[in-house]
């Protein structure tokens, strides 16, 4: 019997989780039906012309060159930080997942302007060092930026996996005879795959549908060929094909996760508790280590700290503090109720996709990880659409914001709390039931105290990248609701580096502050 | 075991987040209802740069602004999507080529005629349906060091020769451009203009985002010259004054000399239109005009006004620009379709 499933797999889940999952699912249909209302717009001709221009097939060409590179790129820098954070005898190891975790926190524009401005004629190092190295762009460049902010989240999957791992199985192998390099290729590695998979997908579906570094380093796919023809097009109907044919491609990624994770029962089936492995001693790989550590670090946290401080030195900001208190009160008092929510989503949809496994369940998580990749400002104008049809009371309000905000983060805020729920047994939940309590307080008291770790963690990513957020902030946010991320874009695009320098900070250091938080308290076991 | 964290902790942090939404949203809920005219508009120009007029049009006569900021291209888009039911009254562009759009599919409304009126003909649109609050010209941004006197163009036609392959930095996706486009195939003509284009590209033109990473690109060494707006170089020279870029015109006349404006356009569906037409007067009152040229370095559209220092006299600015009429530039979707086909968007 699958561990996973409660005794009567068959029953129905409760309806008190079904309602939430399922609204969740018809939330995120919405843009989908949205795009395709405005793709039928088009005029069968110019549909031709669209659709078949060659240049489609060099954007997803480019787009799948750099999905691929990316999520290399990730594994390479997110495999060895995992595993030095867990098993191996560094030291501060709770300081360094932190700052693995931290580069989440940097909006994807400052770490691509960081990126560029370091070559050139007039860059930092020309500057400083009188070194003139071309500017990373195209390709390259685009990999560089968007591997350096999304590796934090195959980073916080592996960290995991290795810390269920149960060290039991690699010393078995040992003591069978085989070296530790086999040892990690054959029984470590198959058992990361899960957390692979995880970490992998919602990075596929963050390159798929990023449009701030692609452009800043010209680089061009589907994603910014999209924000083009909304940008600088009135053409909805073109920007809503290309979302289509971005949406197919993020599905088949969603669905490829399915296929490679099959089946596989990873879990640990012996009772007991779970050892913790005894920690591996670096010797002389250590200066290797500190030099990897250097480099990462100094490129994913250096780099635009640099550049975030020159920014703020430019000028002495002239910054009005209570101006600034309340443009920053109104960053939190969108992002927190939207994290609140998508936690309130997201529980329901993880807690049904494991412990009532079906088609249906499948489907709501799937539609969830999609809505991931909506590009935003489709999603903003299907909330425009619909809400100005169906309930305009609600249009331009910060209850619409909120809504549309937990809507994209969803996936976000459903990986963590998968992964506790795949680390809880079912067993007490069925204890608790045996003993006479009634199925909504088993899973009050039993279910809940289990997951708070990972509720709080999916919590915390959608408020760090709601922070962020800015097509969908543009145009659903009240009227005069400025936020930190409108005023860095409202700064920067009119080259005023210097004003933009303090919110940016502000993002930064305010979601900083809650990654540490989220650490603090994960990290007490 | 895994069940020692601690509860309290997590649930603080969780509390923390609960607290700031409830807050939040209480909060709104009921700062709906306002006293007194208002008005709203959305604005494409950067909050930055408008917010003090507009804190000043506030109390001068004590109408209240409703901002909604965004791009210029995305708040149109927005505005399209929103129909009838807009709450916009007035929309705020950073380029012609919005504002035409708008324009052209009947969205706005005719202004009274005495406001556009005394304004200088490269500033007027006939049809009345909006009006240029600033200029900015067309200026061939380039680098002091790499490019000598002798190699500066006479037109921006000349940028297809051979000599300037691969040094010059366009954006094709930036409004400013396409409007120039668009001026360029009323000026010279369809084909001209697709022959234009296609050879720029053959000859390896550089395509930016937007006129800051031009600048930029020039500052680097990525690029030698750029097409871009008049007033953003003046802004990095502010912030660096060592910055190693400097800008040109072409010779008097020329389409690449193209002024283009930020302009404002009444919604057909706007509610509060007394209070939005003062506001309209208000940015083409000389007060307002010496803002836009002193500190936001672009042209005032009324003679009277005095240009910023640092850019051409009026006159000047008269004689070399191209007389394009505003209202022809209307045609933004026929300069995005040339931009397919050339497969530059």
């Amino acid at each position: 019997m699958n561990p996973a499933l409660p005794a009567a797999a068959t029953r129905r889940p409760p309806w008190y989780l079904v309602l939430p999952a399922g609204a969740a699912a018809v939330g995120t249909v919405l843009p989908i039906l949205y795009l395709i209302l405005r793709a039928l717009d088009a005029e069968p001709q110019q549909l031709a012309t669209l659709i078949l221009r060659s240049r489609n097939l060099v954007l997803f060409g480019n787009t799948i060159a750099l999905t691929l590179g990316v999520l290399t790129a990730c594994a390479v820098l997110a495999l060895p930080l995992a595993w030095l954070t867990v098993r191996s005898d560094i030291k501060h190891k709770r300081l360094l997942t932190f700052m693995g975790v931290l580069p989440l926190a940097i909006p994807g524009y400052v770490m691509a302007y960081s990126l560029i401005s370091l070559g050139g004629n007039y860059g930092f190092l020309a500057r400083i060092f009188d070194w003139v190295v071309p500017r990373p762009r195209g390709y390259m460049g685009a990999l560089a930026a968007l591997t350096l902010y999304t590796y934090p989240y195959l980073f916080l999957n592996l960290r995991a996996a290795f810390l269920g791992l149960d060290p039991a199985l690699e010393e078995s192998s040992r003591s069978l005879g085989y070296t530790s390099m086999q040892t990690f290729l054959h029984v470590t590695l198959p058992h990361l795959k899960p957390a692979f998979l995880a970490g992998g997908v919602v990075i596929s579906l963050y390159v798929l549908g990023d449009f701030g570094a692609v452009a800043l380093m010209r680089f061009e796919v589907f994603s910014y060929a999209i924000y083009t023809q909304y940008s600088s097009a009135f053409n909805r109907v073109y920007a809503a094909w290309l979302s289509l044919m971005l949406l197919t491609m993020s599905l088949s990624v969603v669905l490829l996760e399915g296929r490679l994770l099959g089946r596989a029962k990873l879990a640990r089936v012996a009772t007991g508790v779970a050892r913790k492995g005894r920690s591996v001693r670096l010797g002389w790989w250590r200066p290797a280590t500190y030099l990897y550590l250097t480099l990462l670090f100094g490129a994913s946290l250096g780099l635009p700290a640099v550049v975030l401080t020159y920014w703020l030195t430019l000028s002495p900001p002239s910054i009005e503090p209570l101006r600034f208190a309340g443009v920053f009160m109104r960053s939190a008092a969108a992002s927190a109720p939207a994290a609140v929510v998508a936690g309130l989503f997201a529980l329901p949809i993880a807690y049904i996709r494991i412990r009532y496994p079906s088609r249906i369940s499948r489907t709501i998580e799937r539609l969830s990880y999609v809505g991931y990749a909506i590009p935003p400002l489709a999603l903003a104008l299907a909330m425009v659409f619909f809400s100005l049809r169906s309930a305009p009371w609600l249009y331009q309000t910060l209850p619409l914001l909120v809504l549309a905000y937990s809507l994209n983060f969803l996936a976000l805020a459903i990986g963590p709390i998968r992964s506790s729920l795949l680390q809880s047994s079912p067993r007490l939940e069925e204890a608790a039931r045996s003993l006479g309590r009634t199925r909504f307080e088993a899973f009050v008291f039993t279910v809940l105290p289990s997951l708070r770790r990972g509720i709080l963690a999916g919590m915390v990513l959608v408020f760090v990248i709601a922070m962020k957020e800015l097509p969908i902030t543009f145009l659903l946010a009240p009227t005069g609701y400025l936020t930190l991320s409108v005023s860095v874009f409202g700064r920067t695009s009119e080259a005023l580096l210097a004003e933009a320098a303090p919110y940016a900070a502000a993002i930064v250091v305010f979601s900083s502050l809650f990654v540490g938080l989220m650490l603090k308290y994960e990290g007490r076991h | 075991m895994r069940f020692t964290i601690k509860p309290v902790s997590a649930m603080r942090l969780m509390s923390a987040l609960l607290l700031i939404s409830v807050v939040s949203v209480s909060g709104h809920a009921g700062g709906r209802a306002e006293q007194g005219p208002q008005f709203t508009l959305y604005s494409g120009r950067g909050e930055s740069l408008v917010a003090p007029l507009i804190e000043e049009f506030e109390q001068e006569t004590g109408i209240r602004v409703n901002v909604r900021y965004g791009g210029t291209a995305e708040l149109a888009v927005l505005l399209q999507e929103e129909g009838d039911r807009s709450p916009a009254d007035l929309f705020w562009g950073q380029d012609a080529g919005a504002l035409g759009a708008l324009s052209l599919s009947g969205f706005l409304q005719q202004l009274p005629a005495g406001i556009t009126s005394g304004l200088p003909e490269i500033y007027r649109a006939d049809g009345g349906t909006w009006v240029a609050t600033s200029g900015r010209s067309r200026v061939l941004a380039y680098s002091p060091e790499r490019v000598s006197s002798q190699e500066m163009p006479a037109s921006v036609l000349d940028l297809t020769n051979e000599r300037y392959a691969g040094r010059v930095g366009w954006s094709p996706t930036n409004g400013s451009f396409q409007a120039f486009v668009t001026a360029m195939r009323v000026e010279l003509g369809e084909d001209a203009t697709r022959d234009w284009l296609t050879a720029m590209r053959n000859n390896n033109a550089q395509a930016y985002r937007n006129n800051t990473a031009l600048i930029e690109a020039i500052g680097a060494g990525e690029i030698d010259f750029a097409l871009t707006n008049n007033y953003y170089l003046g802004r990095f020279l502010a912030n660096d004054p060592d910055f190693p870029g400097a800008q040109t015109t072409f010779e008097a006349g020329d389409i690449g000399n193209l002024v283009n404006v930020a302009s404002i356009g009444m919604l057909r569906t706007a509610r509060n239109s007394e209070a939005a037409l003062s506001f309209v007067r208000f940015l083409l009152d000389r007060n307002a005009q010496e803002y836009f040229t002193n500190e936001v370095n672009e042209y005032p559209v009324r003679e009277d006004v005095e240009p910023n220092p640092t850019l051409a006299r009026f006159e000047e600015l008269l004689e070399i620009s191209p007389i394009v009429d505003l209202d022809l530039l209307e045609d933004l979707e026929g300069t995005l379709q040339l931009l397919q086909e050339t497969d530059l968007l």
